[in-house]
């Protein structure tokens, strides 16, 4: 298991017990976090899972890919450290991980 | 369109899979459709979300992608004729009596049924918007999500933002007729097809247009007139004059008008019973994603189901004290008849 902390845009910390395998968005989805639409279901064909990866975090989340990076142009403030919270898988690595909600998923 | 009331058996709200399936269990039983969506064409979330994306647990197609699965759906439900209505919403659904609905599109149009099928998967795709402060109040008069009569748009100040297909289209085809035209984008590259970005490229080249890569932060203007709006870049803050301005940010699902329709809902689903899949009003149904009953499962394999039952009492509604012979595909040649199987 894997501890993740998502903080909401009001600055709400949920801090949630994680299987390693499952994606961020699946794991604030099944841990009714507020603030992940998630619309697309995790297909990154939506930009509904924004999230903002602590700068401490960046590297260790690893870079987005093409489609990643297109679908972010669906996103609203989309910063250096933007991720779709589908396109990062949970692994022990990550174990501590904190990542911020925007203020809406639009 | 206006003006004419459209009568017939069934009204589908809703063009992705569950509703196209419908058009087929209830072209079995003699019932016509005609299939409302505000896309403009059909697949619902498989068309618009996932086109090519590969679904894998539909019954006996062990890899399918979005597009493919509406496609074939499509052919499927074709023998029995259904008309589709695409680019439009049902706003208004009154009961006017047993087995009598009236349905109203935000496109002009009338229907007079006498079953309604609610496919309407997670709602309405509606145009994402930008979560600022203040800009419902220049919704309309200067803020704009879609473009539905270009002539609106004649010699503005247009600020076009995004870097999709919508956002590139318009600044090509709007160029011309505005009196200036700027397109704001968070990065240099495009999704926009590449022949749009080239189009787009040889109209700044000439200086009919302004390429500005950044994120707008905040809206200038009041009493619902913009004049121009606030941006940062990697460089810093910047602002840039206007007076309309056209996010284009892609679409997500919105419930919409489902929810003035006096159904009971709960939670943004409808709550259906699992031997008919009707609503609290009989003759009005609904299946897929948008409903809810226990045990639900968010499939499409589930709405298939959902939809064959749902047609068994629609039929009874339509044909009042008539027998329901249960026939299989395989063997009834008056079902091999309608399928037109040769």
């Amino acid at each position: 298991m894997t501890k993740i902390t998502f903080v909401e845009h009001n600055g709400k910390e949920h801090t949630v017990d994680v299987e390693n395998d499952m994606t961020l968005m699946e794991a604030a989805v099944k841990n009714m976090v507020p603030g992940i639409d998630a619309d697309c279901g995790g297909a990154c064909a939506c930009a509904t899972c924004h999230v903002y990866v602590e700068p401490d975090w960046v590297e260790k989340t690893g870079d987005r890919e093409e489609t990643e990076e297109d679908m972010l142009d669906f996103a609203f403030d989309v910063q250096e450290n933007s991720r779709l919270s589908c396109q990062i898988k949970i692994s022990e690595a990550l174990d501590g991980l904190v990542v911020k909600l925007p203020e809406k998923q639009f | 369109m206006s003006g004419d009331v459209i009568t017939t058996d069934a009204v589908i709200i809703g063009g992705g899979p569950c509703g196209l399936f419908a058009i087929f269990e209830l072209g079995l039983l003699d019932i016509k459709c005609h299939v409302v969506d505000i896309l403009d064409k059909p697949g619902g979330q498989c068309a618009e979300l996932y086109p090519e994306k590969p679904i894998y647990d539909i019954p006996a197609l062990p890899e399918v992608s979005g597009q493919e699965l509406t496609d074939r759906l499509m052919e499927q439900a074709s023998p029995f004729d259904p008309q589709y209505h695409y680019s439009q919403m049902v706003t208004e659904l009154i009961k006017h009596g047993d087995n009598d609905f009236e349905l109203k599109t935000d496109g002009g149009m009338t229907f007079r049924a006498k079953v309604v099928v609610i496919a309407a998967g997670g709602g309405s795709f509606m145009p994402k918007k930008p979560p600022m402060p203040g800009i419902a109040d220049f919704e309309d008069t200067s803020v704009f999500y879609s473009v539905r009569e270009m002539e609106k748009f004649r010699g503005k100040d247009i600020l076009i933002v995004g870097g999709g297909d919508s956002a590139l289209d318009w600044v090509n085809n709007l160029q011309p007729i505005a009196k200036s035209m700027t397109l704001l984008h968070r990065r240099p590259e495009f999704r926009a097809a590449p022949d749009s970005v080239n189009k787009m490229r040889a109209i700044e080249d000439a200086g009919k247009m302004k390429f500005q890569l950044g994120q707008v932060t905040e809206l200038l203007g009041d009493n619902g007139q913009l004049t121009g709006i606030k941006g940062k870049n990697k460089e810093g803050e910047f602002e840039l004059a206007c007076d309309t301005m056209l996010p284009f940010f892609g679409l997500t699902m919105k419930l919409g008008p489902v929810a003035d329709w006096g159904l009971n809902l709960e939670e943004n689903l409808i709550p259906v019973d699992t031997e008919k899949f009707e609503t609290s009003v009989p003759g009005i149904f609904a299946i897929g994603d948008i409903n809810n009953y226990p045990g639900k499962l968010k499939l499409i394999l589930s709405g298939f189901h959902e939809a064959a039952l749902m047609a068994q009492q629609a039929f009874r509604y339509i044909n009042p004290g008539e027998r329901l012979r249960f026939q299989y595909t395989t063997s009834s040649s008056s079902l091999q008849k309608k399928l037109g199987v040769k």
